[in-house]
């Protein structure tokens, strides 16, 4: 296996982008990461794509070679393949391109993710997202998308004591980052009143808990670490990519209120980086909903069960604390454009590691990423240092 | 979805119609075609569950996409089956109703329909025991 990184990264801005296609979205994010890397769009291998629902959202498929084509790319016909995972489409995509360039099969690989969610009304934005759990015995009994989500509010509530305010402060936490993040859909500061005051979508999960509908699209260029400084003074090396598997409905777990793949996929990424949790300075993890980022930080070991809450309430998971979690506003502030959360954070790690998050710059050489599929059947952890 | 897709689980959406596996003693709703203990070694029977258990976790939809829309607020939970195995539905009562220890026993229901004159979907819900 050969040491990989990241020599380039680009996003468009996060938010309803009436103004621009689907397709045009990718192209916009990879091209700035070609020319963040300093690269000729020639010089690239091969390409994936994470993408959730472009057959829902955009009545697209073969999503591969459209953006390929968009983007130039099938001039020297390179392998062009769309992944899906449901949210952790984007992550996986990245998982793909690593163990690409890592096996030696490819040198430099375009990793993206890209959704289009506003296109379509939100009933159906809602039902495509019933999609990542299982549809006929989850979806299909009236179960939405955050309505599994309040499921496992429920279960950790009752069993931890977390209590409603200290669900807010995520929300309140990842607000306050965004406002420095200039790709975010909501630039804006809220308090833990506004979300206590919000609409309850499924409880006891209100408006201001939950992820938004978003536009967007994001890249990153891998390439083997001996070829890296040829494009770039300050590569950011891949320590660590992994993957794991769950059962797709959230009833069939051993425990609602940890996500089994989250432990599993954070364990091989520490093991692979030979690292642990005390070592990582930053990480952006899942927080489609208030309670999954306090799942996260738990399941992935940076607290114990029925801490997280505590810890939120206490300072600790914000810039200047001692594990600052999702610099970017998270899925909550920044947008959750679902098939391109997992490069974003990828991204955000980077700029973090190369000392370029300005206003929300955070002190760490090793970050990482946690993307959640559905209710947890999917997670993707990557580690990155410099 | 599609009819066919209705049609092909009736008996186990109208009757609870899962099954368990005769090697592990481990119960299945919905049903699976393989032990995910056992695999090649399970010998998967049909079975029909009692319909009596006991709430988990719950919530409450207030936001449902547009063939849901009309029954909101309606409480959804996962309930523990006396067999041990756990499935995701309604549970009819007062939303303030409901809690996690709650016994509840099944019953046939209508589930949606697919806007005026599209299909109309039966299947099982629970009310408080």
């Amino acid at each position: 296996m050969r040491e990989v990184a990241v020599v380039g990264v680009g996003l468009t801005k996060f938010g309803e982008r009436w103004d621009t296609s689907f397709r045009n979205l990718f192209v916009e994010a990879g091209a700035k990461a070609v020319e963040d890397a300093g690269m000729s769009g020639d010089q690239i291998d091969e390409m994936f794509v994470g993408n959730m629902s472009g057959g829902r959202f955009v009545l697209q498929e073969h999503i591969g070679a459209l953006i390929a084509d968009h983007a130039g790319l099938t001039k020297n016909h390179i392998p062009a393949t769309r992944v899906e995972a449901a949210c952790a489409s984007g992550g996986l995509a990245f998982r793909q391109a690593y163990t690409t360039v890592a096996s030696g099969i490819q040198d430099i690989v375009i990793a993206g993710g890209v959704e289009k969610m506003t296109d379509v009304g939100g009933s159906e934005t809602t039902d495509a997202l019933a999609g990542a759990a299982d549809r006929e015995w989850e979806g299909l009994a009236g179960a939405t998308f955050p309505g599994l989500y309040a499921m496992i509010a429920t279960d950790y509530m009752n069993r931890y004591g977390l209590t409603r305010e200290q669900l807010a402060m995520v929300s309140v936490k990842n607000h306050r980052n965004g406002v420095h993040n200039p790709i975010a859909q909501y630039r804006k500061e809220i308090t833990v009143e506004d979300v206590m005051r919000s609409t309850l979508v499924a409880d006891p999960l209100r408006l201001l808990d939950c992820s938004p509908v978003t536009d967007g699209a994001a890249a990153v260029i891998l390439c083997p670490m001996e070829m890296a400084r040829k494009f770039t003074d300050t590569p950011v090396k891949v320590l660590a990519s992994s993957q794991a598997s769950d059962t797709i409905s959230l009833h069939d777990r051993r425990d609602f209120s940890t996500l089994d793949a989250s432990v599993a996929a954070g364990r091989r990424a520490f093991k692979q980086a030979s690292l642990t949790p005390k070592d990582i300075g930053m990480v952006e993890v899942h927080d489609c909903f208030t309670i999954a980022e306090l799942c996260a930080i738990e399941d992935l070991g940076f607290c114990v069960k029925g801490e997280a809450g505590k810890l939120t309430e206490d300072g600790q998971t914000a810039i200047g604390g001692s594990i600052p979690v999702n610099t970017s506003g998270g899925l909550k502030s920044c947008g959750h454009p679902v098939g391109a959360t997992g490069i974003k954070q990828v991204c955000e790690i980077v700029s973090q590691l190369r000392g370029e998050a300005v206003g929300r710059q955070v002190d760490a050489e090793i970050g990482m990423t946690h993307n959640v599929g559905g209710t947890g059947a999917t997670v993707v952890c990557n580690i990155l240092g410099v | 979805m599609s009819v066919p897709r209705y049609w092909r689980k009736q008996q186990n959406r109208y009757n609870l119609k899962g099954n368990r596996c005769e090697t592990c003693g481990r119960y299945f709703y919905p049903p699976r075609a393989i032990c995910p203990e056992c695999r090649r070694e399970g010998k998967i029977v049909d079975y029909e569950f009692s319909g009596n258990g006991t709430v988990r976790t719950f919530s409450v939809i207030r936001t449902a996409s547009d063939d849901y829309d009309m029954q909101t607020p309606y409480g959804i939970a996962i309930i523990e089956l006396e067999e041990g195995t756990c499935m995701t539905a309604q549970v009819i009562c007062e939303p303030d109703e409901l809690y996690i220890g709650m016994p509840v026993k099944r019953v046939f229901r209508k589930v949606v329909s697919e806007g005026d004159s599209g299909v109309i979907v039966y299947g099982t819900k629970f009310v408080p025991a």
